[in-house]
């Protein structure tokens, strides 16, 4: 039986209370009637046989390229790159996707007789693996075969020695990337494709490269020009990341793209209610929807924090495709819009949703304010294609308990952003002007960046630019059940009860608003008509 | 006529100090001092004068008095029993004559530098520091024509400013104060003294990061000097830690760049300064750090923050304290104190609180004035209590911050108690 497709429902008396994400908790929520709930498409399905699949792309590459063996050949030097720690989400299941591609590469490297073979976390600006994280992407074979000898390393944005400059887009945006990546004879990237904006050009152009580059794309203006990031025919950020991808391309870096999808079996069994729609839970997921909540009612944030993250996913590849990067992507971007869209009719005054534990940058973390910002109004905000789910001037809410609280490894300069940037001002603009460039040379976040396990120092300016679409299109911000004081310094209102936020909501969209609830994750794509 | 007295008593002095416990200045209804009935005291010579005071401040060293916490190093100048109140803005009933030997008439107001240095205890000749005008540092003030007594407020001879009985001034030790200064304005000139001569002790260079550690008076005095008296020749960065709101708007108000709460004061640092971090104390750090706090804590923040040769000024007043001074040694920090006022020697970078110079220097108390005026400290007088209700004043001024104040007066000017 084929899954359902994502589904629109428009709510009723006798609908059931809407779950919403909480962080490490859940509420339910009894939506207005009228209002709409947007869900996921059910999983697709997976491939049968994901190694075979894998083989298949490596021989029968898309675009204008070779079939990888046949650019293989003894004396080379071959890099293989792959997407850090912010992809998948959560993370997944042993066996990783890029353990599986990456030793297929490895072993047809070894059946042409490729001695210098090198890994490399693209990881861009973002925090270092720590060896678990390594073993549990690469699998032991390979780290233990690699990391030993220092074929194994983490792309440092900061070692100047380490990073070639390509040259400059026709649009000014200086390129650079990772030195060895650039002087290999093969590139082989191995990416994860969560959302639609993941992969293709800005799997180099971004992930191997440095703040002089990203600058280009990572600033306030580009991000307001992306509407959305996941629509790359709208995206400013899709089009900088080509401008520069082309540009790698012509200065005769050879890559070869491994792109892989997944479909949105997100949670492992004891949360399946989670997968579903309300009124479909048996009673079994009732049963589990109650001791789950339950246990977490009564348990310590950050005990409740670390069960989540030991959370893995069982998100299963359902396809992969290699070759030409431009080719792979369009068909990767086509298979997640076939996973992931749900077709949405008009806007909407109110939007809602639920914030979970994990974003992208707080695997093994804390989701703190900025990124709760970011994972609301950066991501959820943009996964839609042609017009935002929620009109202009219209008002989100937003669910998530946003303590004032940071993880001083991972975030350190999040926690100077937070408490001196944001005190001063929340304009994309001006603290971009006025305060990034400080915080991006700092040496001390330089130092933990390199050495450590913390995000650049520029970084949390990213997430907050990430927000700047939404911050300009929004008539206001609502958190509830956020702490106060954190959520104000947001430049948000926060709201202790979902009801207290629909009256805030009212002063802003006037009354009798509609509401719609996107009900992810599972992640979900609204094709706004 | 009443005047709050504080007697040598040590059940009562015990007592205080238990309550103090509970807060600063909760002791104040059990402890030493006591309101008594009181006559103005003796002219102890030639060139004293009678002043009846209008406000007189309650000051920090006031509050560590009374709640016993004051350091033991004071007890042999001070003379028992004493009347307190050294921050006092008065008035003249006989007239008199100022420090610059100006002739102030009956009525006039003037603001008292309490210092008890050579002059008012008839030393002569002075000795080198108060030859200098660095009266701060006298060499006499436990003898001479008076009782021992470092300041009016704490001589058993001069009376003090919470006291409706009025005290004697030496006219070394009168400044007039100008028909533009309300009493609240030129009660604050003598705090405000104290952070213009902590400010200079700065030994600020243009380019410097400074960070302040507290924005009660003393803090916030200091800030505002930075601004007004160091800045235009040594432009600097000023960070400063506050705890409350309402000091961390005033400390911007009056010139800091950035204001942050106390914990988050060493990363700003670190952060202004570009510095790294080792073992949670800041590689290198701010070029001056000013406590102004005084507690064994603040004192070891500010070693934690202030660069390898860089200087840490002690503002507020100190008790005994434990303070591991490796950082000290290690990084050769200069650790000085910032007492009260003399003669400040500004004008070129690097210069220091003049002591034992003669030249061209300004009283500390002249440039107060400027300050008061340029910055109108007088608004940091938050609120004033009559002598009678001095239990509650007490308790207001030891939970000043909490309560949203900055400066709490005795109002001696025979009106209802007011706060604003």
């Amino acid at each position: 039986m084929s899954p359902r497709p994502g589904f629109v429902l428009d709510v009723d008396r006798s609908t059931p209370p809407t779950l919403f994400w909480h962080g490490e908790r859940f509420r339910l929520e009894r939506l207005p009637e009228g209002s709409r709930v947007i869900y996921a498409p059910e999983p697709v399905e997976a491939l049968s046989d994901p190694s075979t699949a894998i083989r298949h792309a490596l021989l029968h590459p898309l675009g204008d390229k070779d079939p990888l063996p046949a650019l293989l050949r003894p004396g080379m030097r071959l890099t293989i790159a792959f997407d850090d720690i912010s992809l998948p989400l959560p993370p997944m299941e042993r066996p990783d996707i890029r353990q599986l591609v990456i030793e297929q590469v490895l072993d047809l490297a070894a059946a042409a007789g490729v001695d210098d073979v090198e890994l490399i976390v693209a990881l861009a600006l973002h925090r270092r693996m720590t060896e678990a994280e390594l073993r549990h992407a690469l699998g032991d074979r390979i780290y233990d075969a690699f990391a030993p000898n220092g074929l194994l390393s983490q792309h440092d944005a900061e070692d100047a020695d380490a990073l070639t400059y390509i040259g400059q887009t026709d649009h000014g945006e200086d390129v650079e990337i990772n030195r060895r990546a650039a002087e290999s004879d093969l590139l082989v990237y191995v990416n994860i494709n969560l959302v639609a904006m993941d992969g293709g050009h800005k799997s180099v152009a971004t992930g191997l490269s440095s703040y002089r580059s990203l600058r280009h794309h990572h600033n306030p203006e580009t991000m307001q020009k992306s509407r959305s990031f996941m629509d790359q025919h709208r995206s400013e950020l899709h089009t900088s990341n080509w401008r520069m991808g082309r540009l790698i391309a012509e200065s005769g870096i050879d890559i070869f793209q491994i792109e892989t999808n997944l479909n949105t079996d997100t949670f492992p069994s004891q949360f399946a209610f989670l997968q579903k729609r309300e009124w479909e839970w048996s009673a079994r997921d009732r049963f589990s929807f109650l001791g789950v909540s339950k246990v977490l009612d009564r348990t310590p944030s950050k005990v409740a924090r670390n069960i989540f993250h030991t959370v893995k996913a069982p998100h299963r590849m359902t396809a992969v495709q290699a070759g030409e990067v431009e080719a792979v992507h369009a068909v990767t971007t086509q298979n997640v819009w076939d996973q992931q869209g749900v077709v949405v009719e008009g806007q909407t005054d109110i939007l809602t949703m639920g914030l979970p534990y994990i974003s992208p940058y707080n695997v093994n973390s804390i989701l703190n304010p900025i990124l709760v910002a970011c994972l609301g109004l950066g991501y959820f905000f943009n996964l839609y294609r042609n017009k935002p789910l929620v009109r202009e001037g219209g008002v989100l809410i937003m669910s998530h308990p946003t303590a004032w609280e940071f993880n001083p490894v991972h975030h350190p300069s999040y926690i100077d952003f937070f408490e001196q940037v944001l005190s001063e001002t929340t304009d994309p603009g001006e603290l971009s002007k006025h305060y990034e460039e400080a915080y991006a040379t700092d040496p001390w976040y330089v130092h933990l960046y390199r050495t450590g396990h913390a995000y650049h120092g520029v970084h949390p300016f990213y997430m907050w630019y990430w927000c700047a679409h939404a911050l300009q299109h929004l008539g206001a911000v609502i958190v509830v059940g956020g702490d106060p004081a954190a959520v104000r310094r947001l430049g948000f209102r926060p709201a202790s009860t979902m009801a207290d936020a629909l009256e805030l909501a009212k002063d802003v969209v006037g009354p009798s608003p509609t509401l719609t609830h996107l009900h992810a994750p599972p992640i979900l794509m609204a094709d706004v008509q | 006529m009443k005047a709050l007295v504080f007697e040598r008593n040590l059940p009562r002095f015990a007592a205080s100090r238990v309550a103090s416990i509970f807060g600063s200045g909760r002791g104040a209804g059990i402890g030493p001092l006591q309101l008594l009935d009181a006559d103005p005291p003796d002219l102890p010579g030639a060139h004293w004068h009678r002043l009846d005071p209008l406000l007189s401040g309650i000051c920090g060293s006031d509050l560590a008095t009374l709640d016993g916490r004051s350091s033991r190093y004071f007890e042999d100048i001070v003379s028992f029993p004493f009347v307190p109140g050294h921050e006092v803005v008065g008035v003249l009933p006989d007239g008199g004559t100022a420090r610059d030997g100006s002739v102030l008439a009956p009525g006039s107001r003037a603001v008292l530098e309490p210092v008890l240095g050579c002059a008012p205890r008839a030393i002569e000749p002075h000795c080198p520091a108060c030859a200098a005008g660095a009266t701060n540092d006298c060499a006499n003030l436990a003898f001479g024509a008076l009782a021992p007594g470092l300041q009016t407020g704490f001589c058993t001879d001069t009376g003090g400013g919470w006291s409706t009985a009025g005290l004697v001034a030496h006219a070394s030790q009168l400044t007039a104060v100008p028909d533009d200064f309300s009493d609240e304005a030129a009660v604050i000139v003598e705090p405000a003294a104290c952070g213009v001569h902590a400010a200079l002790a700065g030994g600020i260079t243009p380019g410097d990061t400074v960070a302040v550690l507290g924005a009660g008076t003393l803090g916030l005095a200091t800030v505002a000097a930075l601004h007004h008296l160091v800045r235009p020749t040594s432009p600097c960065t000023v960070v400063v830690g506050a705890r409350y709101p309402h000091q961390r708007q005033l400390a911007e108000r009056l010139g800091a760049d950035t204001v942050v709460p106390p914990a988050q004061l060493a990363r700003a640092v670190r952060h202004a300064t570009g510095s790294l971090v080792v073992a949670g104390r800041l590689a290198g750090g701010a070029d001056v750090v000013f406590d102004c706090v005084g507690s064994a804590e603040s004192l070891t923040q500010a070693l934690a923050m202030v660069r390898p040769r860089g200087r840490v000024v002690l503002v507020g007043m100190p008790g005994k304290v434990s303070v591991d001074l490796a950082p000290l040694w290690h990084r050769e920090i200069a650790l000085v104190g910032a007492y009260t006022y003399g003669v400040e020697h500004h004008g070129a970078h690097g210069d220091r609180a003049a002591h034992g110079d003669t030249d061209d220097g300004r009283r500390t108390f002249d440039l107060a004035l400027d300050l008061v005026r340029d910055a109108d400290l007088g608004s940091l007088v938050s609120a004033t209590y009559p002598l009678d209700r001095y239990e509650e004043a007490i308790a207001h001024a030891g939970s000043a911050g909490r309560r949203g104040a900055v400066k709490v007066a005795f109002d001696l000017r025979n009106r209802k108690g007011r706060t604003r």
